[in-house]
């Protein structure tokens, strides 16, 4: 299980796991009725519709509180992948466990252990926020006496316990998606859904979306898989599967998927510049130039190398900048080009949505 | 990250705040089926309560044809003084709020499914027959409340406020009621986007409503119009309505078989009670119909 103390804004694992208070809290949840099991487990999987293979064979293995995040262009098929990790679409070949159950042969116990927010809002409108929620639990069949206190927790989590009795519909963006993330928490999952949760919200919507997230993990302690293609979200995973053309191109954590793809840049201001260049060579053997006004070179694990540095550089440092490689660089390095550009030419945007299918075939 | 609400209340408001049920094992107990069913049927009255235009604008229809179109047929149909052409027209008045607001109720599917809800339902993990059973017994009681509101009106119209005739009409309007929201499901199901509901009106609601007898007798129709309405499901709903209405009025036999002539096969006289039973029939067959079509992969 990989933890992420990396300042991307991440809580490290570890926090929760040594929380008591939230532990005694949650005697029993879906993550203890794994067993060591991983929270989901694709083998293989592939979906082709028609003559379009939508997704191409993908196998990869979540562990139970992780946030693992799916990235990739509109397209690419990210949300069939979640179409069938949900049991909304059925995979041509292969195999999907989720929260311990088949994702064919076990539907009903896999529906009752995952929460679901769509990219598109699936509230009725005419209802107020509570009774939302209070019909979502009774399709989920979440003990009476256990709604009221649940609603309210939900509630407050994604901070509208104060418009509970609001009419949807009176509802902003931003407050309809925490909503229905409230609505997704409500029966306690061990595995949470979440498919492109911040697309079409403002910059600040979406940062207080992350914090809610980022909080709901250390709160509920369940499994985050989500799809974006928002580059600067996928920071907030522990890991990142990037997918392209149905297959994946790598699943690792973004700290390690930048790390592959090369060194870091490292740009210093320093009383003597000169001398700092010769030392660096003399010292590191790493050749270093003036950039912009300041001394830049490269190094694998920049930030490591900081301390070092200033032990062992002997010319004083006014300031120091460590620039990592971007994931828009990963992304670049794996599949050959950018997000946008992959975007532009999304040619394959129809196959994005299953639902879009499902509704033009009725 | 404190999260501002989270678990900052004093005392053991705390524990019962943070504490998660633990999830179900259990799925598809007829408890858990009773609990979907009585919850999609509760957001029918909840949707429909809150909605008081709908309520208003449903009603101004059936309001209109009964003292607008009824008096100004009135005009040119000849009746006596006992008797107004309003009075015949009530019970097929009844039977028009009962179909619109099904009908109505039931299109909201499409509207569900392009908003989104319809997905939270079906992704729910409850046996599919319950959501659509739910929906058709929702329908149902909206649209009987509101035939009820029409029934009110029956003074207006030289009907007596008999309270067994009363409970006799309710009565069938809940199985006409039923009936018709199944079979407007079941037309949802197939529906893909809300611009389709306007043909659905045009070729199925208002001929449905047209051929059943509710507005004039449908007797001494051509061959072929006759024959649609005894196909009408509509018309074995309104007639049972009709003859309740008409065994309390005190009216000249000429008069009673020229408005009140009842449904015949042929030269046999269809009773009530095969009547109902043919709607109720058709309401499982559509309901059944329904609950197929929905339960397919979604």
């Amino acid at each position: 299980m990989p933890t992420s103390g990396d300042g991307t804004g991440c809580v490290p694992m570890t926090m929760w796991q040594a929380d008591p208070v939230t532990q005694l809290d949650r005697p029993l949840s879906a993550a203890a009725e794994l067993a060591g099991e991983p929270a989901i487990s694709a083998t293989d999987l592939k979906k082709s519709y028609k003559e379009i293979e939508a997704v191409r064979g993908v196998s990869f293995d979540v562990q139970p509180g992780e946030i693992f995040g799916f990235l990739g262009p509109n397209g690419a098929g990210k949300s069939t992948i979640i179409s069938m990790l949900c049991t909304l679409v059925t995979p041509s070949s292969g195999r999907a466990r989720v929260a311990g159950f088949d994702v064919v042969s076990d539907q009903a116990q896999v529906r009752q252990r995952i929460g679901l927010v769509f990219q598109d809002t699936t509230l009725d409108d005419y209802l107020t926020a509570s009774e939302n929620l209070r019909f979502h639990a009774e399709l989920y069949g979440v003990p009476r006496e256990m709604v009221p206190a649940r609603m309210r927790q939900v509630l407050e989590i994604v901070d509208l316990w104060d418009r509970r009795d609001g009419v949807v519909q009176t509802f902003s963006g931003g407050m309809k998606r925490r909503l229905e993330i409230a609505r997704g928490l409500l029966h306690a999952p061990g595995v949470l859904f979440l498919d492109e949760p911040t697309v079409g919200l403002d910059p600040q919507t979406r940062s207080h979306i992350w914090s809610y997230i980022t909080e709901l993990k250390r709160h509920e302690k369940i499994t985050i898989f989500l799809t974006t293609h928002y580059m600067d979200e996928a920071e907030y995973c522990d890991r990142i599967a990037i997918m392209d053309h149905g297959v994946l191109v790598a699943v690792d954590t973004p700290e390690a998927l930048k790390g592959s793809i090369g060194e870091d840049r490292v740009e210093l201001h320093t009383d003597d510049d000169a001398d700092a260049i010769a030392r660096l060579s003399e010292t590191f053997q790493i050749k270093a130039t003036i950039s912009e006004g300041a001394v830049t070179f490269h190094v694998a694990g920049g930030e490591e190398f900081v301390p070092r540095l200033f032990a062992e550089l002997g010319v004083a440092i006014r300031s120091i900048r460590v620039a990592r490689p971007t994931l828009d660089d990963v992304f670049m390095t794996y599949t050959g080009r950018t997000i946008r550009d992959a975007e532009a030419s999304g040619s394959e945007r129809f196959r994005a949505n299953p639902w879009m299918r499902a509704r033009g075939r009725r | 990250m404190p999260i501002p609400g989270c678990g900052l209340e004093v005392g053991g408001k705390v524990a019962a705040s943070s504490a998660v049920p633990t999830v179900r094992v259990a799925g598809g107990r007829t408890s858990d089926d009773l609990r979907a069913l009585w919850v999609v049927w509760k957001r029918e009255l909840i949707r429909f309560r809150r909605n008081r235009m709908r309520i208003v604008t449903s009603l101004a229809q059936p309001v209109l044809f009964l003292f607008i179109l009824g008096t100004g047929l009135s005009t040119i149909v000849s009746t006596t003084d006992h008797f107004n052409f309003r009075t015949f027209m009530f019970p097929g008045i009844l039977g028009m709020t009962v179909l619109f607001t099904s009908i109505f109720s039931a299109i909201s599917i499409v509207w569900d499914r392009e908003f989104g809800f319809l997905r939270e339902m079906l992704v729910a993990p409850v046996h599919r027959w319950t959501l659509v059973l739910g929906k058709c017994l929702g329908g149902a009681t909206v649209a009987t409340i509101q035939g009820a509101i029409m029934l009110a009106l029956a003074g207006l119209v030289g009907v007596s406020y008999n309270p067994v005739m009363m409970l006799v009409l309710v009565a069938e309007m809940v199985l006409a009621a039923f009936a018709l929201t199944a079979f407007g499901v079941m037309l949802a199901a197939r529906i893909s986007d809300v611009q389709s509901f306007q043909v659905v009106t045009q070729l199925f609601v208002l001929p449905m409503f047209f051929l059943s007898g509710a507005v004039f007798p449908v007797t001494k129709l051509p061959v072929w119009l006759g024959v649609l309405s005894k196909v009408d499901p509509l018309s074995y709903a309104v007639d049972p309505l009709r003859k309740e209405v008409f065994s309390y009025l005190n009216i000249p036999p000429v008069l009673r078989r020229q408005f009140d002539p009842g449904v015949s096969w042929g030269s046999w006289h269809l009773p009530v009670l095969v009547e109902l039973g043919l709607v109720a029939t058709a309401a499982l067959v559509m309901l059944l119909t329904a609950i197929k079509q929905f339960s397919r992969p979604v």
